[in-house]
């Protein structure tokens, strides 16, 4: 039994992560930065513990500090969020050998996982189709490998996520420049500055597939579809994928199983699929070792708490729902709530936050860390909140979720409510199975 | 634990059917905890939170803002100011050559630095054309939008 948990994050993940411990009656030490001492997740822990200054190079991501930090705190298990540690394996390593529970996959599990060519080669020898590409540790390399994929071509960090240290490239002059900023900030958010090059499937959805294994046997949770992204950030996800024909829906949850039992995954995971928006074709891209920002989707349509879930499977229990216990249940929608101006190309907006109004109601979940009075530090990234909203299909979803945006009122910041509204009235949208290059034909 | 559970998305689901039945046009309510106002908006509800700590808050640490020096515009020089706080970084990457040094003639165009800012690179383009008198601070500094990077010798219109 995990009593005290240590949670190595902050913002509202932290927050989400405090609840569901707090509920199961485990006591929760937050580590904060200077930045968040008076954070709303600080506030809310039982006990806080100063990590070190607001940059995250000396707080969140030290692993030394954060490792130290739990062990005073006296924690038997370490919650790693997403982001930041979580999918560093040095970090999962350092927990277990102070003798506490890594909430999270096996440190082997995270290397294999958290390098994007290694993920690539155990997803071909789990049976699963790749993109074409490969490693390209020089810009020699990279216009090599620009030879087998051809333009565009995607790069992408070895240690990326979220999108930092991925550029697409669509001609063969911008490629030393792109390399060049890839590596940079591959460096800057992952200490990893290697890149590697895959194909651009043009029309491509992303699809990806909840998994939770025990070490020995696995279960999906269904699909999301996160295909609404700028930058290869998610703005926009939901549950299920929509429009996917049965067969192929099965194919990809499968393949996730399959995925997630070959390498005896033990966790929460989320496997992600590039599906072809024509043919319905999927190439295997990554498997996200950690819990993701658009976990709350999964949970509304199916009624499991996936933190939960990870802390059970952490205490080093088997799989206590079975596929057949599964259900889905309508439709649910997430959007991410930035602090940026989206009519001036993103351009971050920190600051205090004098109004915070967020939608409330029967269908609706808001999880955020921001209430009036709150500020949104420069170091970390923009996220302030997620709205969650449900229906009992998407078109009601979608229905929902208008209403819903149109209430919501966060004053003292700049926030990208705003651009949700008009992805919420776009026809494209409403229509369903868009591809990844939605955003670009988004009218402001 | 903290004593006293937190008030659910299902518990303010719940207040919103109650008060839907009625005139109320918004609900305050307070415990130890938090304060919560729960309110019509149109056909539809929001909510208004606030947390208050839940202990006293850890030691208290300040940490003196060292602020970059010569923050002071120079007569006769253009200050370029970064058009957003965050990480100045002179150079592209680790080892790499710094965009501009002392001395360069730059156009409004030339990109002098990065700034990074919720984990998001920005270059900043100088913004006036001219020569680069002074750079002000280290590679890896926090800087605020009142602070200077660089002083710059504006070229004749």
């Amino acid at each position: 039994m995990i009593h005290t948990l240590f949670i190595a994050n902050r913002g509202e993940i932290a927050l989400r992560v405090i609840r569901t411990a707090q509920r199961l009656g485990i006591e929760t030490v937050l580590g904060v930065s200077e930045a968040d001492r008076d954070s709303l997740p600080a506030r809310v822990a039982d006990r806080t513990i100063l990590l070190g200054p607001a940059p995250s190079s000396q707080s969140y991501l030290d692993v030394d500090r954060v490792v130290a930090a739990a062990v005073q705190a006296g924690a038997d298990a370490v919650h790693p969020g997403y982001g930041f540690l979580s999918e560093n394996s040095r970090f999962a390593r350092g927990v277990i050998a102070a003798g506490m529970i890594f909430v999270g996959p096996t440190p082997d599990s995270l290397d294999a996982m958290g390098d994007k060519l290694k993920a690539r080669a155990v997803g071909l020898a789990a049976g699963l189709p790749v993109v074409p590409g490969g490693e390209a540790e020089t810009i020699t390399d990279a216009r090599l490998r620009s030879e087998e994929t051809g333009y565009p071509l995607l790069v992408k960090a070895v240690s990326g996520g979220g999108g930092r240290g991925m550029k697409r490239v669509d001609r063969a002059e911008d490629l030393e420049s792109q390399v060049a900023m890839a590596m940079a900030e591959a460096q800057a958010a992952f200490g990893d500055p290697r890149v590697y090059v895959e194909r651009y499937i043009t029309r491509g959805r992303h699809v990806e597939v909840q998994v939770l294994g025990d070490g020995d046997h696995a279960i999906h949770l269904g699909t999301r579809d996160c295909s609404i992204q700028r930058r290869f950030q998610k703005l926009v996800e939901e549950a299920p994928a929509a429009d996917i024909p049965e067969a192929q829906h099965e194919a990809l949850r499968q393949a996730a199983v399959r995925l997630t039992e070959h390498i005896g995954y033990r966790g929460a995971g989320t496997v992600e699929f590039l599906m072809d928006a024509e043919r319905y074709d999927f190439y295997f891209l990554e498997m996200n070792a950690r819990i993701q920002v658009e976990h709350p989707v999964t949970e509304a349509i199916t009624g499991f708490d996936l933190i939960e879930q990870q802390l059970l499977i952490a205490d080093g229990l088997p799989l206590g729902i079975l596929q057949d216990d599964v259900k889905f249940t309508g439709h649910a929608i997430e959007v991410r709530i930035n602090a940026e101006d989206w009519t001036e190309d993103f351009r971050p907006s920190p600051g205090t936050v004098t109004g915070a109004r967020w939608p409330a109601g029967s269908d609706i979940r808001v999880d955020t860390h921001i209430e009036i009075g709150d500020s949104v530090p420069p170091y970390y990234d923009s996220l302030i909140g997620k709205l969650i909203v449900s229906g009992v299909d998407r078109a009601q979803c979608i229905a929902n979720m208008a209403k819903a945006l149109g209430t919501l009122k966060i004053d003292g910041v700049t926030t990208t409510a705003p651009m949700h509204r008009a992805i919420m009235a776009d026809p494209r949208f409403v229509a369903g199975a868009v591809d990844t290059r939605f955003f670009e034909g988004l009218s402001r | 634990m903290s004593g006293e559970p937190l008030l659910t998305a299902e518990d303010v689901a719940e207040i919103i059917a109650i008060l839907d039945g009625t005139s109320y046009e918004h609900i305050d309510v307070q415990t130890k905890r938090v304060s919560v106002r729960i309110a019509r908006s149109g056909d539809g509800w929001t909510q208004q939170w606030q947390h208050r700590a839940s202990e006293a808050p850890a030691e208290a640490v300040v940490v003196a803002e060292v602020k970059p020096a010569g923050a002071q515009d120079v007569e006769g020089l253009v200050s370029l100011r970064p058009p957003l706080p965050g990480m100045f970084y002179r150079a592209p990457q680790p080892g790499a050559a710094d965009f501009v040094a002392v001395g360069d003639v730059i156009t409004a165009d030339t990109i002098i630095g990065i700034i990074e800012t919720m984990k998001v690179m920005n270059s900043v383009p100088a913004g006036v054309a001219g020569e680069i008198v002074e750079i002000i601070p280290q590679s890896g500094t926090m800087v605020d939008k009142n602070d200077i990077l660089m002083r710059v010798r504006a070229a004749p219109q």
